[in-house]
């Protein structure tokens, strides 16, 4: 079966604090000189075969439920793996 | 007769009973109405409670505002039917777009829970009318995600259309402009993440002035009728 990633990021304008904790910690822990964003990926099992269209629906469920536009930016692509 | 007014229950919702219960006691007809169903069995007005529908999975509000009851909410709130969203209420109306913006975790990311003091920012909505513009009050706060975020150009058109409905008078969470409360722009739809149910009664709640927008939707519906 064929699988979509759909990686989800807060946009660059949105504070993020769960990625400022997170590059706290890493900063306490000694690993300097590293900022996180965290966002949230999506593995979808695709029926069947994934045409252009199919890509183009999948892009249409991430906008209208995965993400958020208003705070998140979003990728869709085929997982080659 | 009194104006029916619903309250939603999702999977999840925490302050549903307690929204029943201030309508009631602000003299209207409370009436359930069920997240599952595909009516809101011809109430005057809805309230959206408080709590963590659908466990606040994917982002909070994000299912509950595609639940079946939900389309004819955003029917009716369009065709300009009083609806409040009160804090998971709120975050809903805003994934249901029926509001602009998006609530995200508190700044310091802590769960904030306390009396918190607001200022009035517009009384031309279904939900403020008995309110002063400028009067400072105080509701229950209680959130982990009610940091009020929007672009500029919304910010803007907010403040230019006086669709900023309250403000924190100390910002706990870092939302935008000390926002609290916004409203659509017909002034029918309001979402806020203060709990006004939990402040209308001496015995519970140090303040009563959460009745105040149970007060005004109640002379809004019945100056309509």
């Amino acid at each position: 079966m064929a699988r979509v990633v759909v990686d989800v990021m807060p946009k660059p304008e949105i504070l993020d604090p769960q990625g400022k904790a997170v590059t706290g910690a890493l900063d306490r822990l000694g690993f300097s000189g590293l900022t996180v964003r965290q966002g949230k990926r999506f593995e979808v099992e695709v029926d069947g075969e994934v045409t252009a269209a199919r890509l183009a629906e999948i892009r249409d469920a991430a906008e209208k439920l995965l993400a958020n536009t208003v705070i998140e930016t979003f990728d869709v692509r085929l997982d080659q793996a | 007769m009194a104006p029916r007014i619903g309250v939603v229950t999702f999977p999840g919702s925490l302050d549903d009973h307690d929204a029943l219960r201030a309508v009631g006691l602000c003299g209207a007809e409370p009436v359930s109405l069920w997240h599952g169903s595909d009516s809101v069995a011809g109430v005057d007005a809805v309230i959206l409670p408080g709590g963590f529908s659908y466990g606040d999975y994917l982002r909070c509000g994000a299912i509950a505002a595609f639940a079946p009851v939900m389309t004819e909410v955003i029917a009716a709130a369009e065709a300009g039917m009083p609806v409040l969203g009160i804090c998971n209420g709120f975050q809903v109306l805003c994934e249901a777009q029926l509001l602009p913006g998006a609530l995200i975790r508190n700044e310091r990311q802590t769960f904030v829970c306390r009396d918190q003091r607001l200022r009035v920012a517009s009384v031309d909505t279904a939900w403020t009318s008995a309110l002063t513009l400028g009067q400072e009050i105080t509701l229950v706060l209680k959130n982990g995600e009610g940091r009020y975020v929007a672009d500029a150009d919304t910010l803007d058109r907010l403040e230019g259309e006086g669709r900023v409905v309250f403000r924190y008078l100390d910002n706990p969470n870092g939302s935008l402009s000390d926002i609290a409360g916004v409203c659509n722009r017909r002034g029918n739809v309001v979402g806020l993440m203060p709990h006004p149910e939990h402040n209308v009664e001496a015995l519970t709640s140090p303040s009563l002035d959460g009745r105040a927008l149970f007060e005004s939707v109640l002379d809004f519906l019945t100056a309509r009728v």
